[in-house]
């Protein structure tokens, strides 16, 4: 089986989140980029398991520019084959996923693993966008995914519970939470990622149809209000007369 | 201007389809609802007071089929000329949209938390911490809303519906099983929640946030360690890698408040904190804090609750 996995970079979960250039950007003022959790954790180790299991090969392919290499690498020491690096800033969503649509269009994979979405732009967008120019089926937010011959069988979070679903593939599946466990490279894994292939290639012309104009943070908290512990009747009238949410 | 929208009628006529409509109605223009399912036409007519000058329903598309229902919304977009599409950002909404946004070549914003500002929409990034205004660049939009982001409003009156052909051809997904807790109030359109953590030191102690819960009408959920050793189901577990909520009022008893945990929550209205410890980071991130024990605080809180609700 060919395994694409959608690799993309996110600030670590701790990271101070600022901006500059009058709030037009991230600043990266001592950010440290980790690969987004949801591809890590659950994409790629879900791919190298059912690779371990029925053969194959794992690739991995980011759009983004050289300093992504670093991260590109991480994902190489968990266990991926090779990787493809569009060389492209993922200026939005559209344009991301339609970079990596024109790749795997031209190299036939049978499943493509996205993450339920980024942590810094929590669009949930790229998987989908993919699925529908490629025109094979979407599957979002799995939670469980094993193939047998042509069909995939994936268990989704649905409003409130799960749902277990077939589809036939070519698919594409955005990972959740339950797919995998965490796996932390060893030592062999860094070493043999240093030379594996990462292929580099040039970006197709698209047009992004959205941009980020401006940021803002949230108004600070005011602070907290402490409460005695034994009078809870007050804590019950602040939030009737003075939260107005009871 | 025309804005269609789309509501999941399923499980009747929810809060958040209330919430969509009047978004859709704010933006002005004429506002046309797609749905598919089930729902009775009186039902979907109601949601001509929110805004709402007609409902289309399709009762042979599945709501389980992304593909199906891009195709009935793209069919409806063109029935009635709408350039703006909008969802509730929703686990429907994060299957669908981008594909309908390919398909109709309509730039995608998600996660909105207010009414757009010409072409610029306010959206959450960043798990919360951080807004984001983005620019559409193409007439075709989407648009989907966080739950919670603003108020049903109403003040028309019913709507008619009509059945509608939305051509969303063969589904490509089979469901096999479906399990969904019943009666249960979904955790994302909860207005108030009540969550807790590792320190209420085991899943036998669960009774007593399930009573504060029953009391206030309240949904439960979780922090991240106590959904994984299995005290507490996946779905109630809330943070950066598990769901993402903004309720009225979320009350946090024996959770430490790690930044991973707020991510999920910092876009409540009004947090209260119950800790043992007075140096627990939750307590800056709250409005209303406990320093207590939550096996004397919660009981304490319950009844308090109680006598509210029986002399109100
Ligand atoms: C990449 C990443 C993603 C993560 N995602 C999430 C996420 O989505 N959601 C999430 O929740 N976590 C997440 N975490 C984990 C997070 O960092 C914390 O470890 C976790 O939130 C701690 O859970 P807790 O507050 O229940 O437990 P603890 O940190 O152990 O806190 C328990 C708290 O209970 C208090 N306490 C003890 N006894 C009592 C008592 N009797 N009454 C009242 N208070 C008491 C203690 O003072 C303490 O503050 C993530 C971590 C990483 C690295
Ligand atoms: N620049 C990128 N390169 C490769 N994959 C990406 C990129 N951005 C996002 N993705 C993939 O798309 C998923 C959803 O991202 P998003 O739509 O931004 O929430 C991520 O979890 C990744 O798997």
């Amino acid at each position: 089986m060919k395994l694409l996995v959608c690799i993309s970079k996110s600030p670590d979960t701790t990271s101070k989140i600022a901006f500059s250039d009058g709030n037009s950007k991230f600043d990266e003022n001592g950010v440290q980029y980790i690969v987004n959790p949801y591809d890590e954790w659950y994409a790629l180790v879900r791919a190298l398991e059912l690779k371990e299991a029925g053969g194959g090969t794992v690739t991995i392919c980011t759009v983004g520019s050289a300093v992504d290499d670093a991260v590109i690498r991480k994902a190489l020491a968990i266990g991926a084959d090779e990787a493809v690096r569009i060389d492209a800033d993922p200026t939005d969503a559209y344009y991301t996923a339609m970079q990596i649509a024109e790749y795997a269009k031209s190299n036939g994979f049978d499943l493509v693993l996205t993450g339920k979405e980024t942590i810094n732009y929590n669009g949930s967008q790229v998987g989908g966008m993919i699925a529908e120019a490629l025109d094979i089926p979407f599957v979002s937010h799995a939670s469980k995914l094993d193939v047998s011959g042509t069909t995939a069988t994936v268990e989704v979070e649905i409003a409130g519970g799960v749902q277990v679903c077939e589809v036939s593939i070519p698919a594409v599946i955005s990972c959740a939470k339950g797919m995998a466990e965490q796996r932390i490279p060893n030592m062999r894994g860094i070493m043999a990622a240093r030379t594996k292939p990462l292929t580099i290639i040039p970006a197709a012309d698209i047009q992004s149809l959205t941009t980020f104009v401006t940021y803002d943070l949230p108004n600070a908290k005011s602070a907290c209000k402490m409460i005695d512990p034994t009078n809870m009747d007050e804590l019950v009238s602040l939030l009737h007369n003075e939260a107005k949410v009871i | 201007m025309s804005t269609l929208v789309y509501i999941s009628s399923s499980n009747g006529i929810g809060k958040s389809a209330m919430e969509v409509v009047t978004y859709a109605k704010k933006m002005g223009g004429a506002v046309t609802v797609v749905t598919n399912g089930g729902a009775a036409t009186s039902a979907l007519a109601t949601l001509g007071e929110y805004g709402a000058s007609k409902v289309l329903v399709d009762r042979a598309v599945s709501e389980n089929d992304p593909q199906q229902l891009t195709r009935m919304i793209a069919t409806a977009a063109e029935t009635v000329g709408a350039t703006t599409v909008i969802f509730s950002h929703d686990l429907i909404a994060k299957a669908v949209a981008p594909r309908l946004s390919v398909r109709m070549k309509a730039g995608l914003v998600s996660g909105a938390v207010a009414v757009p500002n010409g072409d610029t929409v306010q959206v959450n990034v960043f798990s919360g911490k951080a807004f984001g205004h983005v620019k559409i660049n193409t007439e075709k939009k989407i648009i989907s809303l966080l739950a919670n982001s603003i108020q049903p409003e109403a003040g028309g009156s019913v709507c008619s519906v009509e059945e509608f052909n939305g051509n969303g051809g063969a589904a490509a997904i089979r469901v096999m099983a479906t399990k969904k807790p019943e009666g249960e109030i979904p955790l994302p359109e909860a207005e108030l929640v009540v969550s807790a953590g590792r320190g209420l030191k085991g899943p036998e102690n669960w009774g007593i946030v399930e009573d504060l819960a029953t009391a206030l009408g309240a949904a439960t959920a979780c922090s991240r360690p106590v959904a994984d050793i299995g005290w507490r189901p996946h779905h109630e577990h809330v943070g950066q890698t598990g769901v993402a909520i903004r309720p009225n009022l979320y009350i946090a008893a024996g959770i430490s408040g790690a930044i991973q945990h707020l991510a999920g929550v910092n876009g409540s209205k009004v947090i209260v904190v119950i800790n043992t410890d007075p140096e627990a980071p939750f307590f800056k991130a709250a409005d209303y804090g406990i320093v207590g024990d939550a096996f004397d605080v919660i009981p304490r809180l319950t009844e308090a609750v109680k006598k509210f609700k029986s002399s109100n």
